[in-house]
């Protein structure tokens, strides 16, 4: 190797101006990133592939691959509560105090005939007992055991309209944002949606029961969704209604969910 | 400068390239238009993928092996943050073992220059602020890119011989004599010139075959295995992974050893001449120095 010689030199200082230039460049390109994450058009852009991952996973998937179901010692020692932890509306403590006697389950919107069922009547009828993996779009993930009424068999005895396309959840909680996801923090009534691919999977269950006890209020009692092959903001807590739609668009921000309408994918299976 | 001769429509790398007039050097095609393609698409998709999920990792900034994986349960590696609250100290905690990592990891400085807990900083991630939704959104839309750049690569390579051809080590490379003797020539500095220089020779073919058999793959099973939606249509990849939190981990640790891949990647481009090889991979043309004149 040589000593640095003059050439030797000018090619350092090249180099060395060369690659804070690229450094600059880069920083003006991130920067432009930045804008472009809030330019509404580009995030519609970027939101494109929603469509794509939706299409692909249903493929894979057809109507009723299950998620998987684990063995009571994969268990979750400890469940992270998330969200909403206890609902502070008025109307809630009223039905918590009384052990949700009060508490009806309204199913309504497109359906021949619509119900308000008690807990004591969803209890009653056929239940299906899983124990599957809970994934938070955050990343963690815990296992715990589901009991509850298979969404299906609800729809199917309040007869679904043959324009009906989706059932809406809505719930008890309002939610404040969670700082842990960043982005809009922004108050709301939780709701959610799924289409009825979704609502008919054997696995899309009503749950009451949560490891071998009723519901707790941190997990959304008395009552919640799991839809398994989705995230976590999928399976709404607290449900007081279940509404059969053909669209979403007259709900909330009209992108179908609590989550939905701060940014969140409506098609949660990634 | 000006180009002496050039070969026109010469295979890839072009060992029939023609000699210059008399001044010891040549230009010859180096890469294909398919592999020029590819890597200037995964430059953009790789580090667009890299930001955004360095944000999504700060949302949950623990890092778990096994099915499952939350806050009270034992994490692998973990970015935090102790101390009081003006004066929040950040920490890396790798299997129980903690370093002090304030104004990198755990804590430093956020888009208004303050310190901030966050695991990776704010100049690391994309957006430059703590939002997971747009960085999801970023994340998936370039991870179909790069899936489709990798699909049509690798069905290119595999047709037009690339990988028979130019990647895969022969045998005789593989001697472990051999193999020392590059180990040893690239510790120090010395690269390989003239004709030795058309083919790539036998460390960058193994980098190479790691980073497009192995890591890059890996990249995109383990990001799949995350989706609850693919759990349910392919459990194998449970199994294989040994969980959700596992293929989380591996995800996280492989994107690692490509980021170090593209670090020795940069540091061979300085080594080597920045602008014949920036030019290779732009326009296909690569100048041969050589020792003694043909």
């Amino acid at each position: 190797m040589s000593a640095p010689s003059g050439p030797g030199l000018h090619r350092r200082r090249f180099l060395l101006s060369g690659g804070s230039a690229l450094l600059g460049g880069a920083g003006l390109l991130l920067s432009g990133c930045d804008r472009a994450s809030e330019a509404p058009a580009f995030r519609d852009l970027l939101g494109r592939a929603e469509g794509l991952t939706r299409t692909s996973q249903r493929l894979l998937q057809g109507r009723s691959a299950l998620a998987r179901e684990f063995a009571a010692a994969d268990i979750s020692p400890e469940f992270k509560a998330n969200g909403t932890i206890e609902p502070d509306t008025d109307i809630y403590a009223a039905l918590l105090d009384d052990g949700f006697a009060d508490w009806r389950l309204q199913i309504d919107g497109l359906v021949d005939r619509p119900a308000a069922l008690s807990l004591a009547e969803l209890r009653s009828l056929p239940s299906r007992t899983q124990i599957t993996r809970h994934d938070c779009v955050e990343g963690w993930s815990a296992i715990g055991k589901w009991t509850g009424v298979p969404l299906g068999l609800l729809l199917k005895s309040a007869g679904l309209k043959p324009n009906a396309r989706y059932a809406v959840f809505h719930c008890a909680d309002d939610l404040d944002g969670e700082a842990g996801k960043g982005g809009e923090q922004s108050p709301g009534l939780y709701y959610e949606s799924i289409d009825l691919i979704d609502a008919f999977h054997p696995q899309t269950i009503l749950a009451y029961d949560m490891n071998d006890a009723p519901l707790p209020v941190a997990h959304g009692a008395p009552l919640r969704l799991r839809v398994e092959r989705q995230l976590g903001y999928k399976h709404a807590k607290y449900l007081m209604r279940i509404e059969i739609a053909e669209r979403l668009d007259h709900l909330g921000r009209g992108k179908g969910g609590y989550w939905e309408d701060r940014g969140y994918e409506w098609y949660a299976g990634i | 400068m000006s180009e002496s001769t050039e070969t026109p429509g010469a295979a890839v790398p072009a060992v029939q390239a023609l000699a210059a007039a008399g001044a010891g050097r040549r230009v010859i095609r180096r890469h294909r238009v398919t592999t020029r393609i590819w890597h200037w698409v995964n430059l953009v998709a790789l580090t667009i993928l890299l930001m955004s999920g360095l944000n999504i990792f700060n949302a949950h900034p623990r890092l778990y092996w096994g099915q499952f994986g939350a806050d009270s349960d034992r994490p692998f590696l973990e970015l935090g943050a102790r101390g009081s609250e003006d004066d929040p100290r950040g920490f890396a905690e790798i299997m129980g073992h903690r370093i002090g990592t304030t104004g990198i990891l755990g804590v430093s400085a956020g888009p208004d220059g303050d310190p901030l807990i966050q695991g990776f900083p704010s100049w690391s991630t994309l957006p430059s602020w703590r939002d997971l939704a747009t960085a999801r959104r970023w994340h998936f839309f370039f991870a179909w890119i790069f899936v489709a750049n990798l699909a049509a690569y690798l069905a290119a390579g595999l047709l037009n011989g690339h990988f028979r051809h130019d990647i895969a080590p022969r045998r005789d490379e593989l001697r472990p004599r051999t193999l020392a003797h590059h180990v040893f020539d690239h510790l120090r500095l010395r690269f390989p010139r003239g004709e030795a220089a058309l083919h790539y020779n036998v460390l960058q073919k193994l980098a190479y075959l790691g980073v497009i058999f192995v890591a890059l793959p890996l990249m995109v099973l383990t990001g799949l295995t995350m989706s609850p939606g693919i759990d349910a249509a392919a459990p194998w990849l449970l199994d294989l992974f040994g969980g959700r939190q596992s293929a989380r981990t591996l995800h996280f640790l492989v994107a690692g050893s490509i980021l170090f891949f593209v670090v020795i990647h940069l540091a061979a481009l300085l080594a080597v001449g920045v602008w014949n090889e920036l030019r290779s991979m732009i326009t296909g043309r690569y100048v041969i120095k050589e020792d003694r004149p043909t």
